[in-house]
């Protein structure tokens, strides 16, 4: 069993390849500390992340899911990030109707030239999550 | 109305404008109604209208205009359908999403009085399913039921109407090429999502354990699936099996995926039909949760499924201004 107060949570963070993945990036390559909580995942656009790998995280027993695009009206695909926001705020408001914690899944706009702002989000993403303990609903268990 | 419609039908056989038509025929029980194809003038007589036609005849539309028929060279059909308000909207969604082509459509709109949930006769009256309900008559806005043991009970209809039917916003259809009924039926408008209102004040832990206990109750037999006009998916995301999204199993966490897929994937085009609930053999409260995102569509982009052709489908659209307070900021 993990001891409960050396548990550290394990967020999955979806970065859209224009503008969080190379704001990560600069963030890494300015030295600036953020905490190791989060596994990657590169997508093209943030627009290609479908809810069902939100939710498919959430069940494989990830802890919390952010998904991070370029801010709007600088999507690489002229629109995908403002298609991505319509289903987003669906998503979001539809998970915490049906009684999931709402800080489990987050959504943010970081830009390639924001690697402050990544670490910043990145920390209170993980705060948050830290905050909330590890995830028990949804939870897929053999 | 009936002999209106009849009369509807016989006219556009006659004139030709019509292979197939599709409306409600006489079920072998009482209080049901069995979706009925007519292909010629002669079989007219078997048509029915009462309020026990609350299928959804628009889930039958879009096989008749599959791709691949196309290939063989063989016509489309031309379809009559009856619509209620309802079913109407599917329709244009169906339109919209172009499983059906309009010009193909003869629309036979009916003003619908709202239908009765067989449910709430049975529990108006006896326990559930200890008796049998052998007739139902219907006269002036009451219902008059008759048991095995020739007991006759009557009920008045408003009472036993559907939920979904009882707040209902559009009783006719919008788009149609004849309607048939006048009146309006006049509706509580506010009262419509006050369900919702009160199910988002709960806490958390509640709403989590509601969702939880619904979902547990679900076999998986795609009933609501079945009996949806929006799901037409020649292969629905719980089929596949690359991506595998849902387990074989019965755990639970793979039900609540199903759902939570199945209900995202209404959202902007549910039209609140009430569809699935009736479908659903374990009598799972899936409106609570479909209604949701019926309000939080109109709430966040101004847009009401099934109401105008042109009009976008709101998550293959934006506007710049769209909501944004949910987004993490540092």
């Amino acid at each position: 069993m993990e001891n409960k107060n050396n548990w550290e949570p394990k967020i999955v963070a979806f970065l859209c390849n224009w503008c969080s993945y190379a704001g990560a990036d600069l963030a890494g390559v300015s030295r600036t500390q953020y905490p190791s909580n989060i596994r990657v995942i590169r997508v093209p656009c943030s627009g290609r992340v479908n809810p069902f790998y939100i939710i498919k995280a959430l069940q494989n027993g990830v802890d919390g899911v952010l998904v991070s695009g370029c801010h709007p009206g600088d999507c690489h695909y002229i629109s995908g990030n403002l298609i991505a926001r319509r289903k987003f705020a669906l998503l979001k408001s539809f998970l915490e109707y049906i009684g999931i914690e709402p800080g489990r899944v987050q959504f943010s706009w970081v830009s390639a030239a924001e690697g402050g702002r990544f670490a910043q989000i990145i920390e209170k993403v993980t705060g948050e999550v830290k905050k909330l303990g590890p995830i028990k609903k949804m939870v897929k268990e053999f | 109305m009936i002999e209106k419609i009849k009369e509807v039908v016989k006219k556009l056989f006659k004139e030709d404008k019509i292979d197939i038509f599709i409306g409600y025929g006489e079920g072998t029980l009482p209080l049901r109604t069995t979706p009925c194809f007519i292909t010629g003038p002669d079989n007219i007589e078997k048509l029915v209208w009462n309020s026990y036609c609350f299928n959804n005849l628009a889930v039958y539309l879009p096989r008749f205009f599959l791709p691949q028929l196309q290939k063989k060279d063989l016509k489309f059909p031309r379809i009559g359908i009856l619509a209620k308000g309802c079913d109407g909207r599917s329709i244009v969604g169906l339109i919209k999403e172009h499983q059906i082509p309009r010009e193909n459509l003869y629309i036979i709109g009916i003003n619908c009085s709202g239908m009765i949930d067989i449910e709430k006769v049975q529990n108006a009256v006896y326990k559930m399913q200890e008796v049998e309900i052998v007739s139902a008559k219907e006269k002036s806005g009451k219902v008059l039921v008759e048991n095995e043991d020739n007991k006759k009970v009557e009920l008045k209809k408003e009472e036993l109407l559907a939920e979904v039917c009882k707040n209902c916003q559009y009783t006719a259809p919008l788009i149609y090429d004849v309607l048939i009924g006048e009146e309006k039926r006049k509706t509580k408008e506010k009262e419509r999502a006050a369900f919702i209102k009160e199910f988002e004040k709960k806490p958390l832990e509640e709403r989590w354990k509601y969702f939880q206990e619904q979902v547990s109750k679900c076999i998986r037999c795609y009933a609501c699936r079945q009996a949806c006009p929006n799901c037409y998916c020649k292969e629905c995301f719980a089929d596949q099996t690359r991506p595998k999204w849902i387990g074989a199993t019965e755990n639970i966490s793979d039900i609540m995926f199903f759902q939570i897929g199945r209900i995202l994937h209404q959202a902007g085009r549910c039209v609140d039909c009430g569809a699935c609930v009736r479908a659903c053999p374990m009598g799972i409260d899936l409106r609570i949760f479909t209604y949701k995102l019926i309000e939080d569509v109109k709430e966040f982009f101004g847009y009401e499924a099934g109401i105008s052709l042109e009009e976008a489908p709101p998550l293959a659209t934006f506007k710049p201004d769209d909501k944004q307070e949910f987004i993490t900021e540092p």
